[in-house]
């Protein structure tokens, strides 16, 4: 008995045994192709540090390091999204480091490199743009998309797909940006009407590039390196940038009280050095380097945002905007669109099919019908002055601090203000279907 | 007065154990859902929950998709247990084993397998379309939902149903067969009477995981069900909104309604039987024509729920694999990343197995506590241990950070949560339900005469344990003990929260982190490969036990 307690007991220990001086630890979004390579090169040229790499989901490891705070174990925080960076400096979990590293321009597109206060550094862009599986649309007789608005015509209806802003924070920087360049009810309308052909909404952001190399649909919205990647992959797919786009740089930063920052500096200075920016090159990781050196070992074909100023440079973004309404937008492209899926398709399919039969044909009322119908879809339940508006925001906002009594919307709860879009939302997808079927039937 | 004493303090043990590592996590995540934008208690947000049209139809969509898949899963159970358990049926054993195999879908690797198999431009629809011009939409919407859950989860009906029906005494069978009655009446009258603790245990555990499924709706894309609504409102970036906890508290409560519905179904009857019967039962033959329609019928059973694992078979040896019906090339590489990081496989097996059996020794005392003494609030343990069920992982694991983080490990100073006999802690009790039903069903079957003759001849609590329940629950037990396993090398969604090293890391978190590239999914089909396979192993082995203990009990049975 008591040898099989003291084997229990070794057990327990064992995985615990390895303690070793020289280490860092890494909370990364990066999936292992990417991280595994940077670990490889990093041990590799630092012998007597040890890289441990935890993998977490963005949004589960910004959960880790805010509920690991008070006995924090992680030194760096390594993923896509800036405004999960943001999350963590406004709960005040990252540590200011600016690397001495030198040659990386000030932007890249028209988005800063870096956190202009210090708490994270890019070291990879990217930027939102279409891939497609080339068997699918030959299949399907389709076109190859060029820009965005190509995706809202009926001949792509449930033949795209993409993923819900409020699962991806590169998905939230795209509708953002249509938003701010075209406007915020022209942008919407444009976003509902390309959403309208989707055959899915996916809850993850890797499901758009599995979704279309696996052939499950023709063609996604996504971010250029799991475009780039899976033709590196081998896949039958391609990618493109359309005009509108906005490339994003991909960060990593410091955590407050990380418990080797000298090692922390060291990774972060290896990320921009010439070596680590070589890897992104990989053809399994294919990201842009901040680098613009680097692009001379690239492939042909690689896109360079460097040399190439049509990439992401367009429009011109708004930062403080889009972080004033993030979740709003969210909460917003939910209720409107991935809730509502079947609504919304239901409508345009009517809208569609009343202006199939509509053709050149010069028919006022059915004319006016339908446009009565896009103008339902498109409707929104809200303006753009409150959804800009700060205080309307704070309804959004994660922190439940005590709000000052007579403050605008202080009672008003988020579920309250989402069921009410929801309310009007479904109203106006179903009157949109009942006038594009009247139109049909006027034909 | 020590029987009582020792099962007070067992009693008391469990209710303490499920108190730190399941009521207070949760308790520390879910009393969001009563505060208001100030702090406050409150109930608004119950309310609004019930003004949102939204949520009330995802609560319907729920209700209706947990109910039709408990119909479709029993549609394909019934057939293969009933044939294999009561007839002379070739490969019985080795059909069991592979029913089984469906609970077991990878996560991400296996809903890629399903969507190149049965999705829109999936193999079964092109050919369809080459051939007669028409898809058939397996996988879309509601429908979609139910079919792929009844697929996935019919092995708990199964799996029950069989430790069931090898338990019914075959005088009772015998008796109606010489009164004349034979067939399908018999079938009606005696067998699926008998059987219903096994079947209810069964079929509430489809609906409780069905309702609350998340990977499933997820997969579908398909939104209005209350366990993606909760999961996507708790994990989007940087939202706090306290929906996704109001919901994640609705989930549990109406599991725990369905866990008392269960009880009420099979309350005010006895299902025991004095005569442990199974191996007594003398399994009949079939006749010529009934032999080839059973064999027909389960071979279509067995193919259609074992395609997604074919498909899976083929993700891991092709190289690409795109809107075509199968891969262009086959390889090995894949499973060479498989076997370069074994210790995946090492931890998944050393986890999982620890958690098991932790999982049956707790089911055991709880299924006792309930059905044979009075305890007072001895239902209560039951109830607490089931509504893991119906916490998300997710919630779960976030709990458990809160709860763990802080506290030091006194050996090396590191957190208690980061060390990973947690994450064994967190399978064993997100698990225990599946070992808890299981348990509870043979138990029910056993009748109290025979310990208590044993009792009365002086026979001391653990001497009954020993040589009366435990042998004759020995199925159950091991029933318990490999869906709990085998469930739990696949969990992810509580894990990932936990992970704190790679080299600490399970299966399911490989395939995760493979799954994340368009190269990975190869290696991570092979590593969901491999976990089928120790799965598989696992459940073969445990059948041939309880089959080997069968026909031990029928020899001596016949001694008599």
């Amino acid at each position: 008995m008591k040898k099989i307690l003291a084997i229990f007991i070794a057990l327990l220990f064992a995985s615990n045994a390895f303690a070793a001086s020289g280490k860092v630890t890494v909370v990364t979004s990066f999936p292992k192709d990417l991280s595994g390579k940077f670990k490889e090169a990093f041990e590799k040229k630092y012998s007597g540090v040890t890289v441990e790499i935890v993998g977490k989901k963005t949004t589960a490891g910004i959960k880790y390091i805010q509920e690991t705070k008070s006995n924090n174990g992680t030194d760096l925080f390594w993923a896509s999204a800036p405004d999960a960076f943001e999350v963590l400096k406004g709960d005040g979990l990252l540590e200011k480091y600016t690397s001495a590293t030198k040659g990386i321009p000030a932007k890249v597109g028209s988005y800063p490199v870096n956190d202009p206060d210090g708490f994270y550094t890019g070291f990879a862009a990217a930027g939102y743009g279409m891939m497609w599986n080339t068997r699918y649309l030959k299949a399907n007789k389709l076109p190859e998309p060029k820009e965005w608005i190509d995706l809202a015509k009926p001949i792509y209806f449930g033949h795209t797909g993409m993923s819900a802003p409020s699962r991806s924070g590169t998905t939230h920087l795209t509708v953002e940006t249509l938003l701010q360049g075209d406007g915020f009810d022209k942008g919407w309308a444009k976003m509902k009407f390309i959403s309208a052909n989707f055959k899915t909404v996916t809850a993850r952001s890797f499901g758009v590039p599995d979704g279309v190399n696996s052939g499950d649909f023709g063609v996604g919205i996504v971010i250029d390196f799991f475009g780039l990647s899976s033709i590196g992959g081998g896949f039958p797919v391609k990618f493109v940038y359309p005009t509108i786009t906005t490339l994003v740089p991909a960060n990593i930063g410091i955590i407050k009280n990380a418990p080797n920052q000298k090692n922390a500096q060291l990774f972060i200075d290896f990320l921009l050095s010439p070596e680590g920016q070589t890897i992104l090159l990989d053809p399994k990781i294919r990201r842009l380097p901040v680098n613009p050196k680097t692009y001379s070992k690239a492939p042909k074909d690689f896109p360079n945002p460097f040399k190439n100023s049509s990439i992401g440079a367009a429009v011109k973004f708004d930062v403080t905007l889009s972080k004033n309404r993030y979740n709003l937008v969210n909460s917003l492209f939910d209720v409107m669109i991935t809730y509502r899926m079947d609504e919304l398709r239901a409508a345009m399919a009517a809208v569609y099919a009343a202006e199939k039969k509509l053709g050149n044909k010069n028919n006022a009322k059915a004319k006016q019908l339908i446009a009565e119908a896009r103008a339902l879809v498109a409707k929104l339940p809200i303006t753009e002055a409150q959804a800009n508006d700060p205080a309307f925001n704070k309804v959004f906002k994660k922190s439940r601090k005590k709000a000052k009594d007579g403050e605008k919307y202080a009672g008003t709860r988020q579920a309250e203000v989402e069921a009410d879009w929801d309310k009007q939302v479904v109203a106006n997808y179903a009157l949109a279907k009942q006038k594009a079927e009247e139109a049909l039937k006027s034909l | 007065m020590f029987k009582n004493l020792f099962l007070k303090s067992t009693a008391v043990f469990i209710g303490l154990f499920l108190l730190i590592f399941l009521a207070v996590p949760i308790f520390q995540v879910f009393y969001v859902s009563f505060l208001d934008q100030n702090g406050h208690f409150t109930f608004l947000n119950f309310y609004d929950f019930f003004q949102s049209a939204l949520f009330i139809e995802s609560f319907y969509n729920s209700f209706y998709v947990a109910a039709m898949s408990v119909v479709v899963a029993s549609i394909f159970a019934i057939p293969l247990a009933y044939f294999t358990a009561r007839f002379n049926f070739r490969g019985s054993v080795l059909i069991q084993s592979l029913g089984f195999i469906p609970l077991i879908m990878p996560p991400f690797v296996g809903a890629v397998a399903m969507k190149l198999l049965f999705g829109s431009n999936g193999s079964i629809n092109l050919l369809l379309d080459d051939w007669f011009g028409f898809k058939i939409p397996f996988m879309e919407g509601l429908n979609g939902v139910i079919f792929v859950e009844s697929i996935h989860y019919f092995p708990f009906i199964l799996i029950n149903l069989i430790t069931s029906l090898n338990n019914i005494d075959r005088t009772m069978e015998e008796s109606a067969q010489s009164l004349g009655s034979k067939g399908f009446k018999l079938f009606r009258r005696i067998v699926l009477p008998l059987s219903m603790p096994g079947y209810v245990a069964g079929a509430s555990l489809v609906f409780l995981k069905v309702f609350d499924d998340l990977g499933t709706p997820l997969l579908l894309d398909v939104n209005t069900m209350l366990a993606p609504q909760a999961y996507l409102r708790i994990s989007s970036i940087g939202i706090n909104d306290p929906m996704g906890y109001v919901i994640g508290v609705i989930l549990v409560l109406t599991s725990i309604a369905a866990v008392w519905v269960a009880k009420l179904a099979l309350g005010g009857k006895d299902y025991s039987m004095l005569q442990k019967g199974g191996g007594g039962m003398v399994k009949r033959n079939f006749l010529p024509h009934q032999k080839v329609f059973a064999y027909a019928v389960v071979f279509f059973i067995l193919f259609l729920v074992l395609s997604p694992h074919i498909a899976l078979t083929l993700l891991s040896f092709g190289t690409i694999w795109s809107f075509s019906v199968l891969p262009d090339a086959y390889t090995f590489s894949h499973y060479k990343a498989v076997f370069d990081n074994s210790v995946f496989i090492k931890n998944t097996l050393l986890y999982c197995s620890i958690a098991a059996f932790i999982d049956i020794v707790l089911a055991f005392f709880i299924s006792y506590i309930v059905l044979r003494t009075k305890f007072v609030g001895r239902q209560l343990l039951d109830y607490i241990a089931m509504s893991a069920l119906a916490i998300p992982g997710l919630v779960l694991g976030i709990g458990y950070l809160r709860t763990f983080y802080s506290i030091n490990l006194p050996w090396n100073d590191k957190p208690l949560a980061s060390w990973w006999f947690m994450i064994v802690i967190i399978l064993a009790v997100r698990r225990l339900p599946y070992a808890l039903r299981a348990c509870n069903a043979v138990l029910m079957q056993i009748s109290k005469y025979l310990e208590e003759s044993a009792e009365s001849l002086g026979a001391k609590k653990t001497t009954i344990f020993r040589k009366i329940l435990i042998p004759l629950m020995t199925g159950g037990l091991l029933a318990g003990f490999v869906t709990s396993f085998s469930t739990a090398t696949v969990e992810l969604s509580a894990t990932i929260m936990l992970v704190s090293t790679e080299t600490d890391a399970p299966l399911a978190y490989a395939i995760y982190s493979y799954m994340q590239t368009a190269a990975g999914r190869g290696p991570g089909a092979g590593f969901g490969v491999i976990g089928v396979l120790i799965v598989a192993a696992g459940t073969y082995l445990s059948q041939l036990i309880i089959e080997k203990n069968y026909k031990q009990r029928g020899m001596e049975a016949k001694i008599d």
